[in-house]
């Protein structure tokens, strides 16, 4: 019950630190080589590997967060992360995995908002530091909407 | 109220009313993707076996890509000859026949009706009468043909080869990329709120790249100060454009105060997301091709994808994303694409501004149908060259739209 609880609160600040806009503080939330990998139920269904959006390390989170900052050019816009029906399990002393389901709004400076994606995290938790090992981020769709600037 | 007359400056405007009009968007339907065009229908890599299948777009028509038994390839309207119900629902797989489920009405891999369900009745009652034609309103049937791997369709009779229609010098530049048997790595869909063709004079805007994408210019890798060029082919219709690996130690943007020249203090903490190897042998960094009426080609460093642009309407369009490498790719040439798929899609480094800044233009243009773009970078050539600070593609982007629209 505890573990369950520390898993719940990590994904809740997670996601509390992207929808406020606090990007610099994502990469805190990997461990130093941690990875971040988003991409769709088809591609993991057939077995095809290229990511939608892909850290290995804080060091290139870092650098998807700097070139939000200051090289990408997008209209300004928010996100609202909804996280249920976590499931935790202990793999080991050292690592909890867990499933959660999200749903992500966006919404945008003129107030226009939409069901921006819909789908599962799959995480590999590191124990007592209480940081992400590995975020897998599975679309449940192979749409985007525009463009996807802000991590999921 | 709507002009339809293209302005008398001639091939340096655009008018407006062409992202904006019902009637426009009807008629390309009929004299562009469904006329003597050439279609991007998928990869042969998608299709690897005989009796294997992909559904797809060309404009708004649902069409089946398909191997027979014998491995030929098929693409047929993916229509029921009865009611007009799609035949294929699942987006791709192996199948012995085709099934509408409607009615059971059924199909073989070329779109032939082999069978109408209970086309003479039972026991003597119901049925069809024995003159009835159901294959008078059969699926269309489009040619097709492949080049290095890429299958095109088309449902025109009086359109030319695959290979005279993309022209001799846009082949050789398809051909240098798509030198080996390809594999798949991963698909997506981006959904632009915009007009096709605004999708289609991005790719062709040699002259935006370095100044829109800061981080094709702050990390000098497309600056127009770099080698490269254009070749259009005689017609309009398609392009490539390159750009060298020397690298640019100038400082044209800087000097010029480009935003896209960004600040010093930006550097990448972990630079492997654009570590290239030349794989091509050519010193090559960025090559970039379209085909009219919707389908581009890129490498982009290492990586390679086929986007195949679907239009859904006068304001909204899709860009299927078919990124790919080759059969032969060790784990060190694949762990280098997935990296730089960073680079493209929706989330990518490079690529993401262009769904942002054409949507910008068919929220701009709103209220100006009777107003029209000025491109006159390079004057009013349509043709080859050396520079890149031009807009020769996108003219010839236009020069062939009038003649397929006759306007």
């Amino acid at each position: 019950m505890n573990l369950q609880h520390e898993v719940e609160r990590l994904h809740a600040r997670y996601a509390h630190a992207l929808d406020s806009d606090r990007l610099e503080d994502w990469p805190s939330f990997f461990t130093e080589n941690g990875r971040y990998r988003i991409t769709t139920a088809e591609n993991e269904a057939r077995g095809l590997p290229m990511p939608v959006l892909y850290a290995e390390g804080r060091a290139m989170m870092r650098d998807r967060i700097q070139s939000l900052r200051h090289a990408n050019i997008y209209e300004p816009q928010r996100y609202r992360h909804m996280i249920s029906a976590v499931l935790v399990e202990e793999t080991s002393g050292q690592i909890a995995t867990s499933i959660a389901n999200f749903l992500v709004v966006r919404v945008m400076q003129d107030g226009d908002t939409m069901i921006f994606a819909s789908g599962r995290y799959l995480d590999r938790v590191a124990l007592g530091a209480m940081q992400y090992e590995e975020r897998v981020v599975i679309c449940d769709s192979r749409r985007f909407d525009t463009l996807l600037a802000i991590p999921l | 109220m709507l002009s339809r007359t293209w302005p008398a400056e001639g091939v340096t405007r655009v008018p407006y009313w062409v992202y904006q009009d019902e009637d426009i968007y009807r008629l390309e339907q009929e004299r562009i993707w469904r006329g003597d065009t050439w279609n991007y229908l998928c990869l042969e890599a998608e299709l690897p076996e005989p009796k294997s299948f992909v559904t797809t777009f060309v404009g708004d028509m649902p069409v089946v890509v398909a191997r027979g038994p014998d491995g030929a390839l098929h693409a047929w309207e993916n229509r029921c000859a009865h009611r007009g119900a799609l035949v294929c629902m699942q987006p791709r797989g192996k199948a012995e026949r085709f099934s509408c489920i409607y009615h059971n009405w059924t199909y073989d891999h070329a779109g032939n009706l082999t069978n109408v369900a209970f086309r003479r009745g039972i026991g003597g009652k119901g049925g069809m009468p024995a003159q009835a034609k159901p294959e008078s309103q059969a699926p269309k049937k489009l040619r097709v043909e492949s080049v290095n791997g890429l299958v095109f369709g088309t449902l025109s009779r009086d359109v030319s080869s695959l290979e005279t229609y993309i022209s001799p010098q846009i082949m050789t530049r398809l051909r240098r990329v798509l030198k080996k048997p390809l594999k798949v790595l991963g698909v997506y869909t981006q959904v632009l709120p915009n007009n096709w063709k605004l999708y289609m004079d991005n790719v062709k805007d040699t002259y935006h790249a370095s100044l829109l994408h800061l981080f094709f210019t702050r990390f000098r890798i497309n600056r127009l100060t770099q080698g490269g060029g254009v070749f259009v082919s005689p017609d309009g219709a398609h392009h490539c454009t390159y750009t060298e690996m020397i690298e640019d130690k100038g400082d044209a943007y800087e000097k010029d105060g480009m935003r896209s020249a960004g600040s010093q203090a930006f550097s990448l903490e972990n630079p492997e997301v654009l570590e290239q190897v030349d794989e091509f042998g050519d010193r090559v960094s960025i090559q970039i091709l379209s085909l009219f009426p919707g389908f581009v080609l890129h490498q982009i460093r290492n990586s390679l994808a086929a986007r195949q642009v679907v239009p859904k309407g006068v304001e909204r369009t899709e860009l299927h994303w078919t990124l790919f490498g080759f059969a032969d790719d060790d784990e060190a040439m694949t762990r280098r694409r997935l990296l730089q798929g960073n680079l493209v899609g929706p989330a990518g480094y490079i690529s993401m501004e262009d769904g942002a800044a054409t949507g910008f233009v068919q929220r701009g243009v709103a209220g100006s149908p009777d107003r029209a773009s000025v491109i006159e970078m390079g004057g009013s050539v349509i043709g080859s060259g050396d520079s890149r600070i031009t807009e020769t593609a996108v003219r010839g982007l236009w020069k062939a739209w009038r003649g397929y629209m006759k306007v």
